[in-house]
């Protein structure tokens, strides 16, 4: 077995935290959150996995509508390990 | 020509409409030009919503409502829903004062997402005596309202040599606040702080020792609340990138419509500021001669550039190099390499004269529209 990429504490159904805004810039030509004063630009697949943390998906429930959508599989190392990312950074919640 | 065979020139990404030069407060180190009074036709409702549409096709995100106090301007929840619909992050930039429970409930309604509320102090005497006015009870009222409304807080306040020794007690009222951020702003010595640039520069003592405070608040609350705090320049050895680079991010509107590269560039001479109201914003911001003039290198002299610093700071702040070396081009006089620092070291030797306790040896002035008017 190897390591749990989430931690123990991560939500059963991430959603975007209150003090970030997630929306498209035309500009930058890629997804963003936007927090007082600020901006963290996303990258492509960044963009999409937080676009699916609507509060009310589980994480085998974001990496199944991937998967789909990319018509891929195998992503789940990826996108857990952007969702910790993106939880210790408290965009999500 | 040139522009098509140069680097592109990028978004801007931070709007900062100036709605008005007017403001119920009378600080004493507020960066507004001299003769703000002298400003007046501000920009209507119609031309601000311009401006807003203008601004985002060019690809701006932030956006800072601003002044002045913009509390002021009755159509401001007008503006924040355009800027909301446009899809801007709105960020209000006020003192508090006007900011009522109707007016904050307005607010969010309209979509306005952050909201920056300035102190002058942790004690109701020095943030009262600062800003001419009794507003220390009610901005703890409005960040209770902030606080209430569910706002992210950022909690603002100007240091100087007389607040300096406070800044644990102002750490400790923002925790107490509950503000997510703290700025910890130290003077920037433009317009109405210029003017007062003896009274209220710091000694290094006091600057060294507020920052080891701040690092020792910051080591104990950890993401509790953000602390920033930016040594004044005067005190470093090199300069600021002012603006990031000018004409790179930061596009100011002033009450009038003047455009601005930066918040002081009505105070820097043979700037031929582009207006709004007689210009396309796009064409302002890529091609005026005010917006080009300090973009990039070209622009430089020695020993800029022939430095391998340049591209870090970008040779400071044109402000402070025509205040203090008389040439808007010149190498900003803070950096070790100027052959003006002199000017710099001169101005910090000053700060640290000895002097009696409590005297204040030339009177502040503070910033009121009669000042404005008999100064400029």
């Amino acid at each position: 077995m190897s390591e749990p990429i989430l931690p123990a504490n991560f939500p059963a159904t991430p959603s975007i935290s209150r003090r970030f805004r997630l929306q498209w810039e035309e500009a930058q030509q890629c997804h963003v959150l936007l927090y007082p004063e600020g901006m963290v630009k996303l990258n492509g697949s960044a963009g999409e996995i937080l676009l699916c943390c609507d509060g009310a998906t589980c994480v085998d429930g974001i990496v199944e509508k991937l998967e789909a959508k990319f018509q891929a599989t195998g992503l789940r190392a990826d996108i857990e390990g952007l969702l910790a990312h993106a939880f210790g950074q408290k965009w999500i919640v | 020509m040139d522009r098509l065979m140069g680097p592109a020139v990028p978004s801007p990404f931070w709007l900062l409409a100036e709605l008005t030069y007017q403001c119920p407060l009378h600080c004493a180190f507020c960066y507004n030009p001299i003769n703000y009074d002298s400003v007046r036709n501000e920009l209507t409702t119609g031309e601000w919503v311009d401006v807003l549409r203008q601004a985002r096709a060019l690809g701006a995100v932030q956006l800072g409502f601003s002044g002045g106090e913009p509390l002021l301007r009755d159509d401001l929840e007008e503006l924040v829903r355009e800027a909301r619909r446009l899809g801007f992050y709105s960020n209000l930039i006020t003192s508090g004062v006007g900011l009522t429970e109707p007016r904050i409930a307005a607010l969010k309604e309209a979509g306005l997402d952050h909201i920056q509320l300035s102190f002058q102090d942790s004690t109701r005497e020095l943030n009262d005596f600062l800003s001419s006015t009794k507003t220390f009870e009610l901005k703890r009222k409005v960040a209770k309202l902030i606080k209430q409304y569910d706002y992210p807080m950022v909690m603002n306040c100007v240091l100087h040599r007389f607040n300096l020794p406070h800044v644990g007690a102002i750490i400790d009222m923002a925790l107490a606040l509950e503000a997510e951020y703290l700025e910890l702003a130290n003077t920037q010595y433009y317009g109405w702080a210029m003017k007062n640039r003896a009274q209220l520069m710091p000694t290094l003592a006091q600057v060294r020792t507020a920052e080891a405070v701040v690092a020792d608040y910051r080591a104990r609350i950890g993401d509790r609340c953000k602390l920033l705090f930016v040594v004044p320049d005067y005190f470093e050895d090199r300069p600021k990138a002012c603006m990031s680079g000018w004409g790179a991010v930061f596009l100011g509107v002033a009450p009038d419509g003047v455009a601005l590269p930066c918040h002081n560039a009505r105070d820097l001479p043979g700037l031929d500021l582009p207006n709004v109201r007689e210009m396309p914003l796009a064409e302002i911001w890529r091609d005026s001669p005010a917006f080009n003039a300090y973009r990039g290198d070209d622009w430089m002299q020695e020993p800029c550039r022939s430095c391998d610093e340049k591209a870090r700071d970008l040779g400071g702040c044109r402000c402070q190099a025509f205040m203090l070396a008389g040439d808007a081009a010149a190498t900003d006089p803070v950096c070790a390499k100027s052959p003006r620092r002199g000017a710099v070291d001169q101005v910090i030797a000053f700060a640290a004269r000895p002097r009696a306790p409590k005297t204040i040896e030339q009177p502040i002035v503070f910033r009121s529209n009669a000042n404005s008017r008999s100064l400029a």
